[in-house]
């Protein structure tokens, strides 16, 4: 089957490619890209050229992208898909129907299910439930330590020959300094990141906010930026130390923003991620006990959501992921220390991110590059680019259609969501992915 | 002059305005004339249905709670938690949702979660009271503390109160500082740093000293040093907070001649307080736990009526 | 009549007339002041029965207690109202039981109100009788209650609203009858 998507804006950071063309798509693969200027007569042309080419046994599919822009599928280097054990809340098939919606065609899912992926077992059951019902490519991402206990290492080695590209404990931290030296060290045989969830858990102490004046009035449990900016710098000086690879996973604080800029200057080897709520909300969305908007690390303050921006700016956080996590709604529908942390993100974070583009924090090019194309290179996989011959993982996005944030309407089980009702404005509209066009509605 | 509540339940004194709580304290001085009579119970409330929900411990609440109830001739459920459903493993949701279908039209709440009452509040219909949620409000015994003040004193402005010891970990304070700065008074904190929060709403002074920090008060609100509250490292032991912060007759002193002293209960005699003060002519203790009836049958008087 | 124009049903000096007779009437009926004592409803009772106390002492040069009865939470209609009645004082400095009570109140209309004060009154003691005085009688009785002593009788229809204006509330001692906005 041939798929020529025409006229649209072309964005690939990997080919440098920026501009309107033409992109034609055979047998699941990108077949070429044909750029054009504006003048007329060559729009015209290439409108017959289509119209001439060669139809395929199974036809021609021709999706006209004017005045939308054509980017790769987005790559999310964190979304928790839940499956196996804890399928109520999501599984392997509506996770990634939910990623597809949101224009993301590869995602890596986190380890906290039940079983802990930290196994190989588990590992080629998610890719063979993948293979089956997964309507993306899903990359699985290994424990770090077995059960996520944080006591000993996990089988790296043979997680990593069963398809794990990256290894974490998230939902946890690996609070042992010394596991997490070793982690790194060890790490380094397979050229794999070492992705930590950021928390020291003797000072977030059970807290289900950020720590301030509002948590102070609410009457919840505090959690300082120190929980997060402590462990950040400890493994940034544990990077140093070893030469392992880290990422550091869900940045919400300034401090941890500039420790990171800091390492990075020394030459350290880390790379960062932030999700968008962390640039979008500050904790005032939890006014109301609105269990919507508990996520961990919690959502922070003005001044954190600025020098996110800017570190997204100015090259210090390498990627947006979405830290999709879906939970039940009745988990949500509880008292507001009872409820779990997180956020269903798949379906809006593009939108979210796309305002950072109307913000002029990030030019279209950083954008996707943010959301694509570096975190394929940081996990090492050939995605993220729309280079001759690579997956044909296409999303078209309709930068001037208005929506409304429905959660009803989600692909993922997860409906929770603090964005419920917000108007935004630039969505996904075509997901290509496996051959498949997917319309999003 | 105001003549009702605007909201349905009472969650904290953090949102009604001095004109609201100026007509619970007049009606609760309606109340208490009926708590003098010889028949103390009028049928205000009569038909009604009144369910105490504690998930937490509490005698004096509670009981207090009751006795308005009954006053008000309210008929009264008694949920207490460990013989209930919610062991079994039953959702907040849940258990409020099948109390509703008793058809019950008040929920007295008390919860260890901060917003507990919030949450109930929103998903039924009936009227909730907050006897107490997590560290957040406990808006009757900051209601029936401006009572006994406003008993004894007169009134509220310019007053200086002195709020004593686990501030951050106390919701009777939070509630306190919403209603007593609201009505006028002017308020200082007194105790160790490591339990008084670290955003301060404007105007409250701070005082590590308590021997200082007395000074000029006409009101000193003790606060109980919650043992099952503390966490780690607050303060290394009773001794050393009684010996720094606790309340004797030569501190309060230091006070103005006629100075109240103010404790929500239960004492730890010998703690945060000595006896000879707790029992002296200043100690309005009582009085406090006398108020709290009346106070609380006004809250749920001036709950009834017409919703919206 | 047009909304908002009040009527004058009676005057000062036939307000006058109205309480010496009624004062007369009391005395008369009780055979004395023996054991009697007078409670005014709030709001509209109370002055009143101060009134009708100078009134009984200038005829019999006794003094009888008077007190003041507030029934707001005796109403039965408080799960409708919107707004609370304002709370005022209920001061009865003395033991009502075994004495004979005359509830005072301004205007005698579904008997409601006067239920209440009853209820009330029970609960403050065990009197050894209620008798009912009031300035004006305006029918349309819900219950079956009955004033004993009534300064004038005044047909009215439902959506008229009678008001007693005093002087010591700083008005002029009036009566007035007006038809209620909002019907």
């Amino acid at each position: 089957m041939k798929i020529i998507i025409q006229n649209g804006h072309i964005v690939d950071p990997a080919g440098e490619v920026d501009g309107i063309g033409d992109l034609v798509i055979e047998s699941g693969k990108i077949l070429r890209i044909e750029m054009r200027g504006r003048t007329s007569g060559e729009r015209k042309q290439a409108k017959t050229k289509a119209a001439d080419a060669p139809s395929s046994p199974e036809g021609v599919r021709i999706i006209d992208a004017e005045g939308m822009v054509v980017s790769p599928g987005l790559v999310d280097m964190h979304t928790h898909l839940r499956e196996p054990g804890f399928e109520y809340k999501e599984t392997i098939r509506t996770g990634t129907m939910a990623a597809v919606m949101g224009g993301f065609t590869s995602v890596c899912c986190m380890p906290n299910t039940n079983p802990v992926n930290d196994n190989e077992t588990v590992t080629e059951f998610i890719l063979r439930k993948t293979h089956a019902e997964g309507v993306c490519y899903v990359y699985p991402i290994g424990a770090i330590t077995k059960g996520q206990k944080g006591e000993e290492l996990a089988e790296i080695g043979m997680m990593r020959d069963a398809g794990c590209v990256a290894f974490s404990d998230d939902g946890r931290p690996v609070m042992n300094s010394l596991i997490m030296r070793r982690a790194l060290e060890y790490t380094k045989v397979f050229d794999v990141p070492v992705i930590n969830h950021s928390e020291d858990l003797t000072l977030s102490d059970g807290g289900v906010m950020n720590e301030g004046a509002l948590s102070s009035m609410l009457g919840l449990k505090g959690i300082p930026a120190a929980a997060e900016e402590v462990m950040i710098a400890r493994d940034l000086i544990l990077a140093g130390l070893t030469g392992g690879r880290l990422h550091i996973a869900h940045v919400s604080s300034k401090g941890s923003v500039e420790l990171i800029r800091a390492a990075k200057a020394r030459g350290v080897k880390v790379t960062a991620e932030t999700c968008p709520h962390y640039f979008s909300l500050t904790e005032s969305a939890v006014e109301g006990y609105r269990t919507d908007a508990k996520v961990n690390p919690p959502l922070r303050t003005e001044a954190d959501i600025d020098a996110i921006k800017n570190g997204l700016h100015d090259g210090t956080i390498d990627i947006i992921a979405t830290d999709h996590a879906p939970h039940h709604r009745d988990e949500k529908l509880q008292e507001f220390d009872k409820a779990p942390s997180g956020i269903s993100g798949l379906e809006t974070a593009f939108s979210l991110s796309l305002r950072l583009v109307e913000e002029d924090i990030l030019t279209m090019k950083h954008l996707v590059a943010k959301m694509a194309l570096n975190p394929a290179r940081i996990l090492g996989i050939n995605k993220g680019t729309l280079a001759v011959g690579s997956d044909a993982d296409i999303v078209i996005a309709d930068l001037k259609r208005e929506f409304v944030v429905e959660p009803g309407k989600f692909a993922s089980q997860g409906k929770n969501t603090p964005f419920s009702g917000l108007v935004l404005k630039g969505r996904p509209v075509i997901t290509v992915c496996k051959g498949k066009i997917h319309e999003i509605l | 002059m105001v003549r009702r509540l605007k909201s349905k339940d009472l969650l904290g004194t953090k949102d009604l305005s001095a004109d609201e709580i100026t007509l619970i304290l007049d009606t609760a001085s309606g109340f208490k004339d009926v708590l003098g009579r010889d028949i103390k119970k009028v049928p205000a409330l009569r038909g009604k249905t009144v369910v105490n929900l504690f998930f937490e411990p509490s005698t004096r609440t509670k009981t207090s709670f009751e006795l308005a109830e009954k006053r008000l001739s309210t008929d009264v459920l008694n949920f207490s938690v460990p013989t209930s459903s919610v062991v079994k493993g039953e959702s907040l949701y849940d258990t409020v949702k099948t109390i509703e279908s008793y058809g019950v039209d008040y929920v007295v709440m008390r919860h260890s979660s901060s917003g507990a009452p919030h949450f109930v509040a929103e998903n039924v219909n009936a009227s909730v009271i907050n006897a107490g949620d997590g560290v957040h409000e406990h808006p009757t015994q900051a209601l029936l503390d401006a009572f006994t003040i406003r008993e004894k004193k007169g009134g509220f402005d310019g007053l200086e109160v002195a709020i004593v010891g686990d501030i951050l970990h106390s919701r009777v304070a939070k509630s306190n500082v919403y209603s007593l700065s609201r009505l006028g008074a002017k308020l200082r904190f007194i105790g160790p740093p490591s339990l008084l929060p670290t955003v301060v709403p404007g105007g409250i002074r701070i005082f590590y000293d308590i021997d200082e920090g007395l000074k000029d008060v006409d009101v000193v609100m003790m606060l109980r040093i919650q043992m099952e509250r503390q966490g780690k490292g607050f303060f290394p032991s009773t001794q050393e907070y009684s010996r720094y912060w606790g309340l004797d007759r030569r501190r309060l002193n230091r006070a103005r001649k006629d100075a109240l002293v103010m404790h929500p209960g239960p004492l730890n005699r010998g703690v945060e307080i000595t006896s000879d003060v707790a029992d002296s002519r200043q100690s309005v203790i009582l009085d406090q736990v006398t108020n709290g009836i009346a106070v609380r049958m006004a809250a749920m008087y001036l709950l009834a009526g017409a919703k919206g | 009549m047009s909304e908002g124009m009040a009527r004058e049903l009676l005057n000062k000096k036939e307000i006058d007339r109205a309480i010496a007779r009624m004062a007369h009437e009391i005395i008369e009926k009780n055979k004395g002041t023996e054991g009697l004592c007078l409670v005014g409803i709030q709001r509209g009772g109370v002055h009143l029965a101060a009134r009708l106390c100078a009134g009984i002492k200038g005829i019999e040069r006794e003094d009888i207690p008077v007190g003041a009865l507030d029934i707001s939470f005796y109403r039965d209609d408080l799960s409708i109202r919107k707004e609370h009645t304002v709370l005022r004082k209920t001061d009865i400095p003395l033991d009502i039981t075994g004495k004979k009570v005359i509830l005072v109140d301004d205007v005698l209309f579904t008997g409601r109100s006067i239920r209440a004060a009853m209820d009330a009154l029970m609960d403050i003691g065990r009197p050894s009788a209620i008798q009912l005085a009031v300035l004006i009688d305006r029918g349309h009785r819900e219950l079956p209650i009955k004033a004993d002593y009534v300064g004038k009788n005044i047909p009215t229809a439902v959506d008229e609203e009678v008001k007693v204006e005093l002087e010591e509330e700083g008005l002029e001692d009036r009566v007035t009858i007006v038809r209620s906005p909002g019907y």
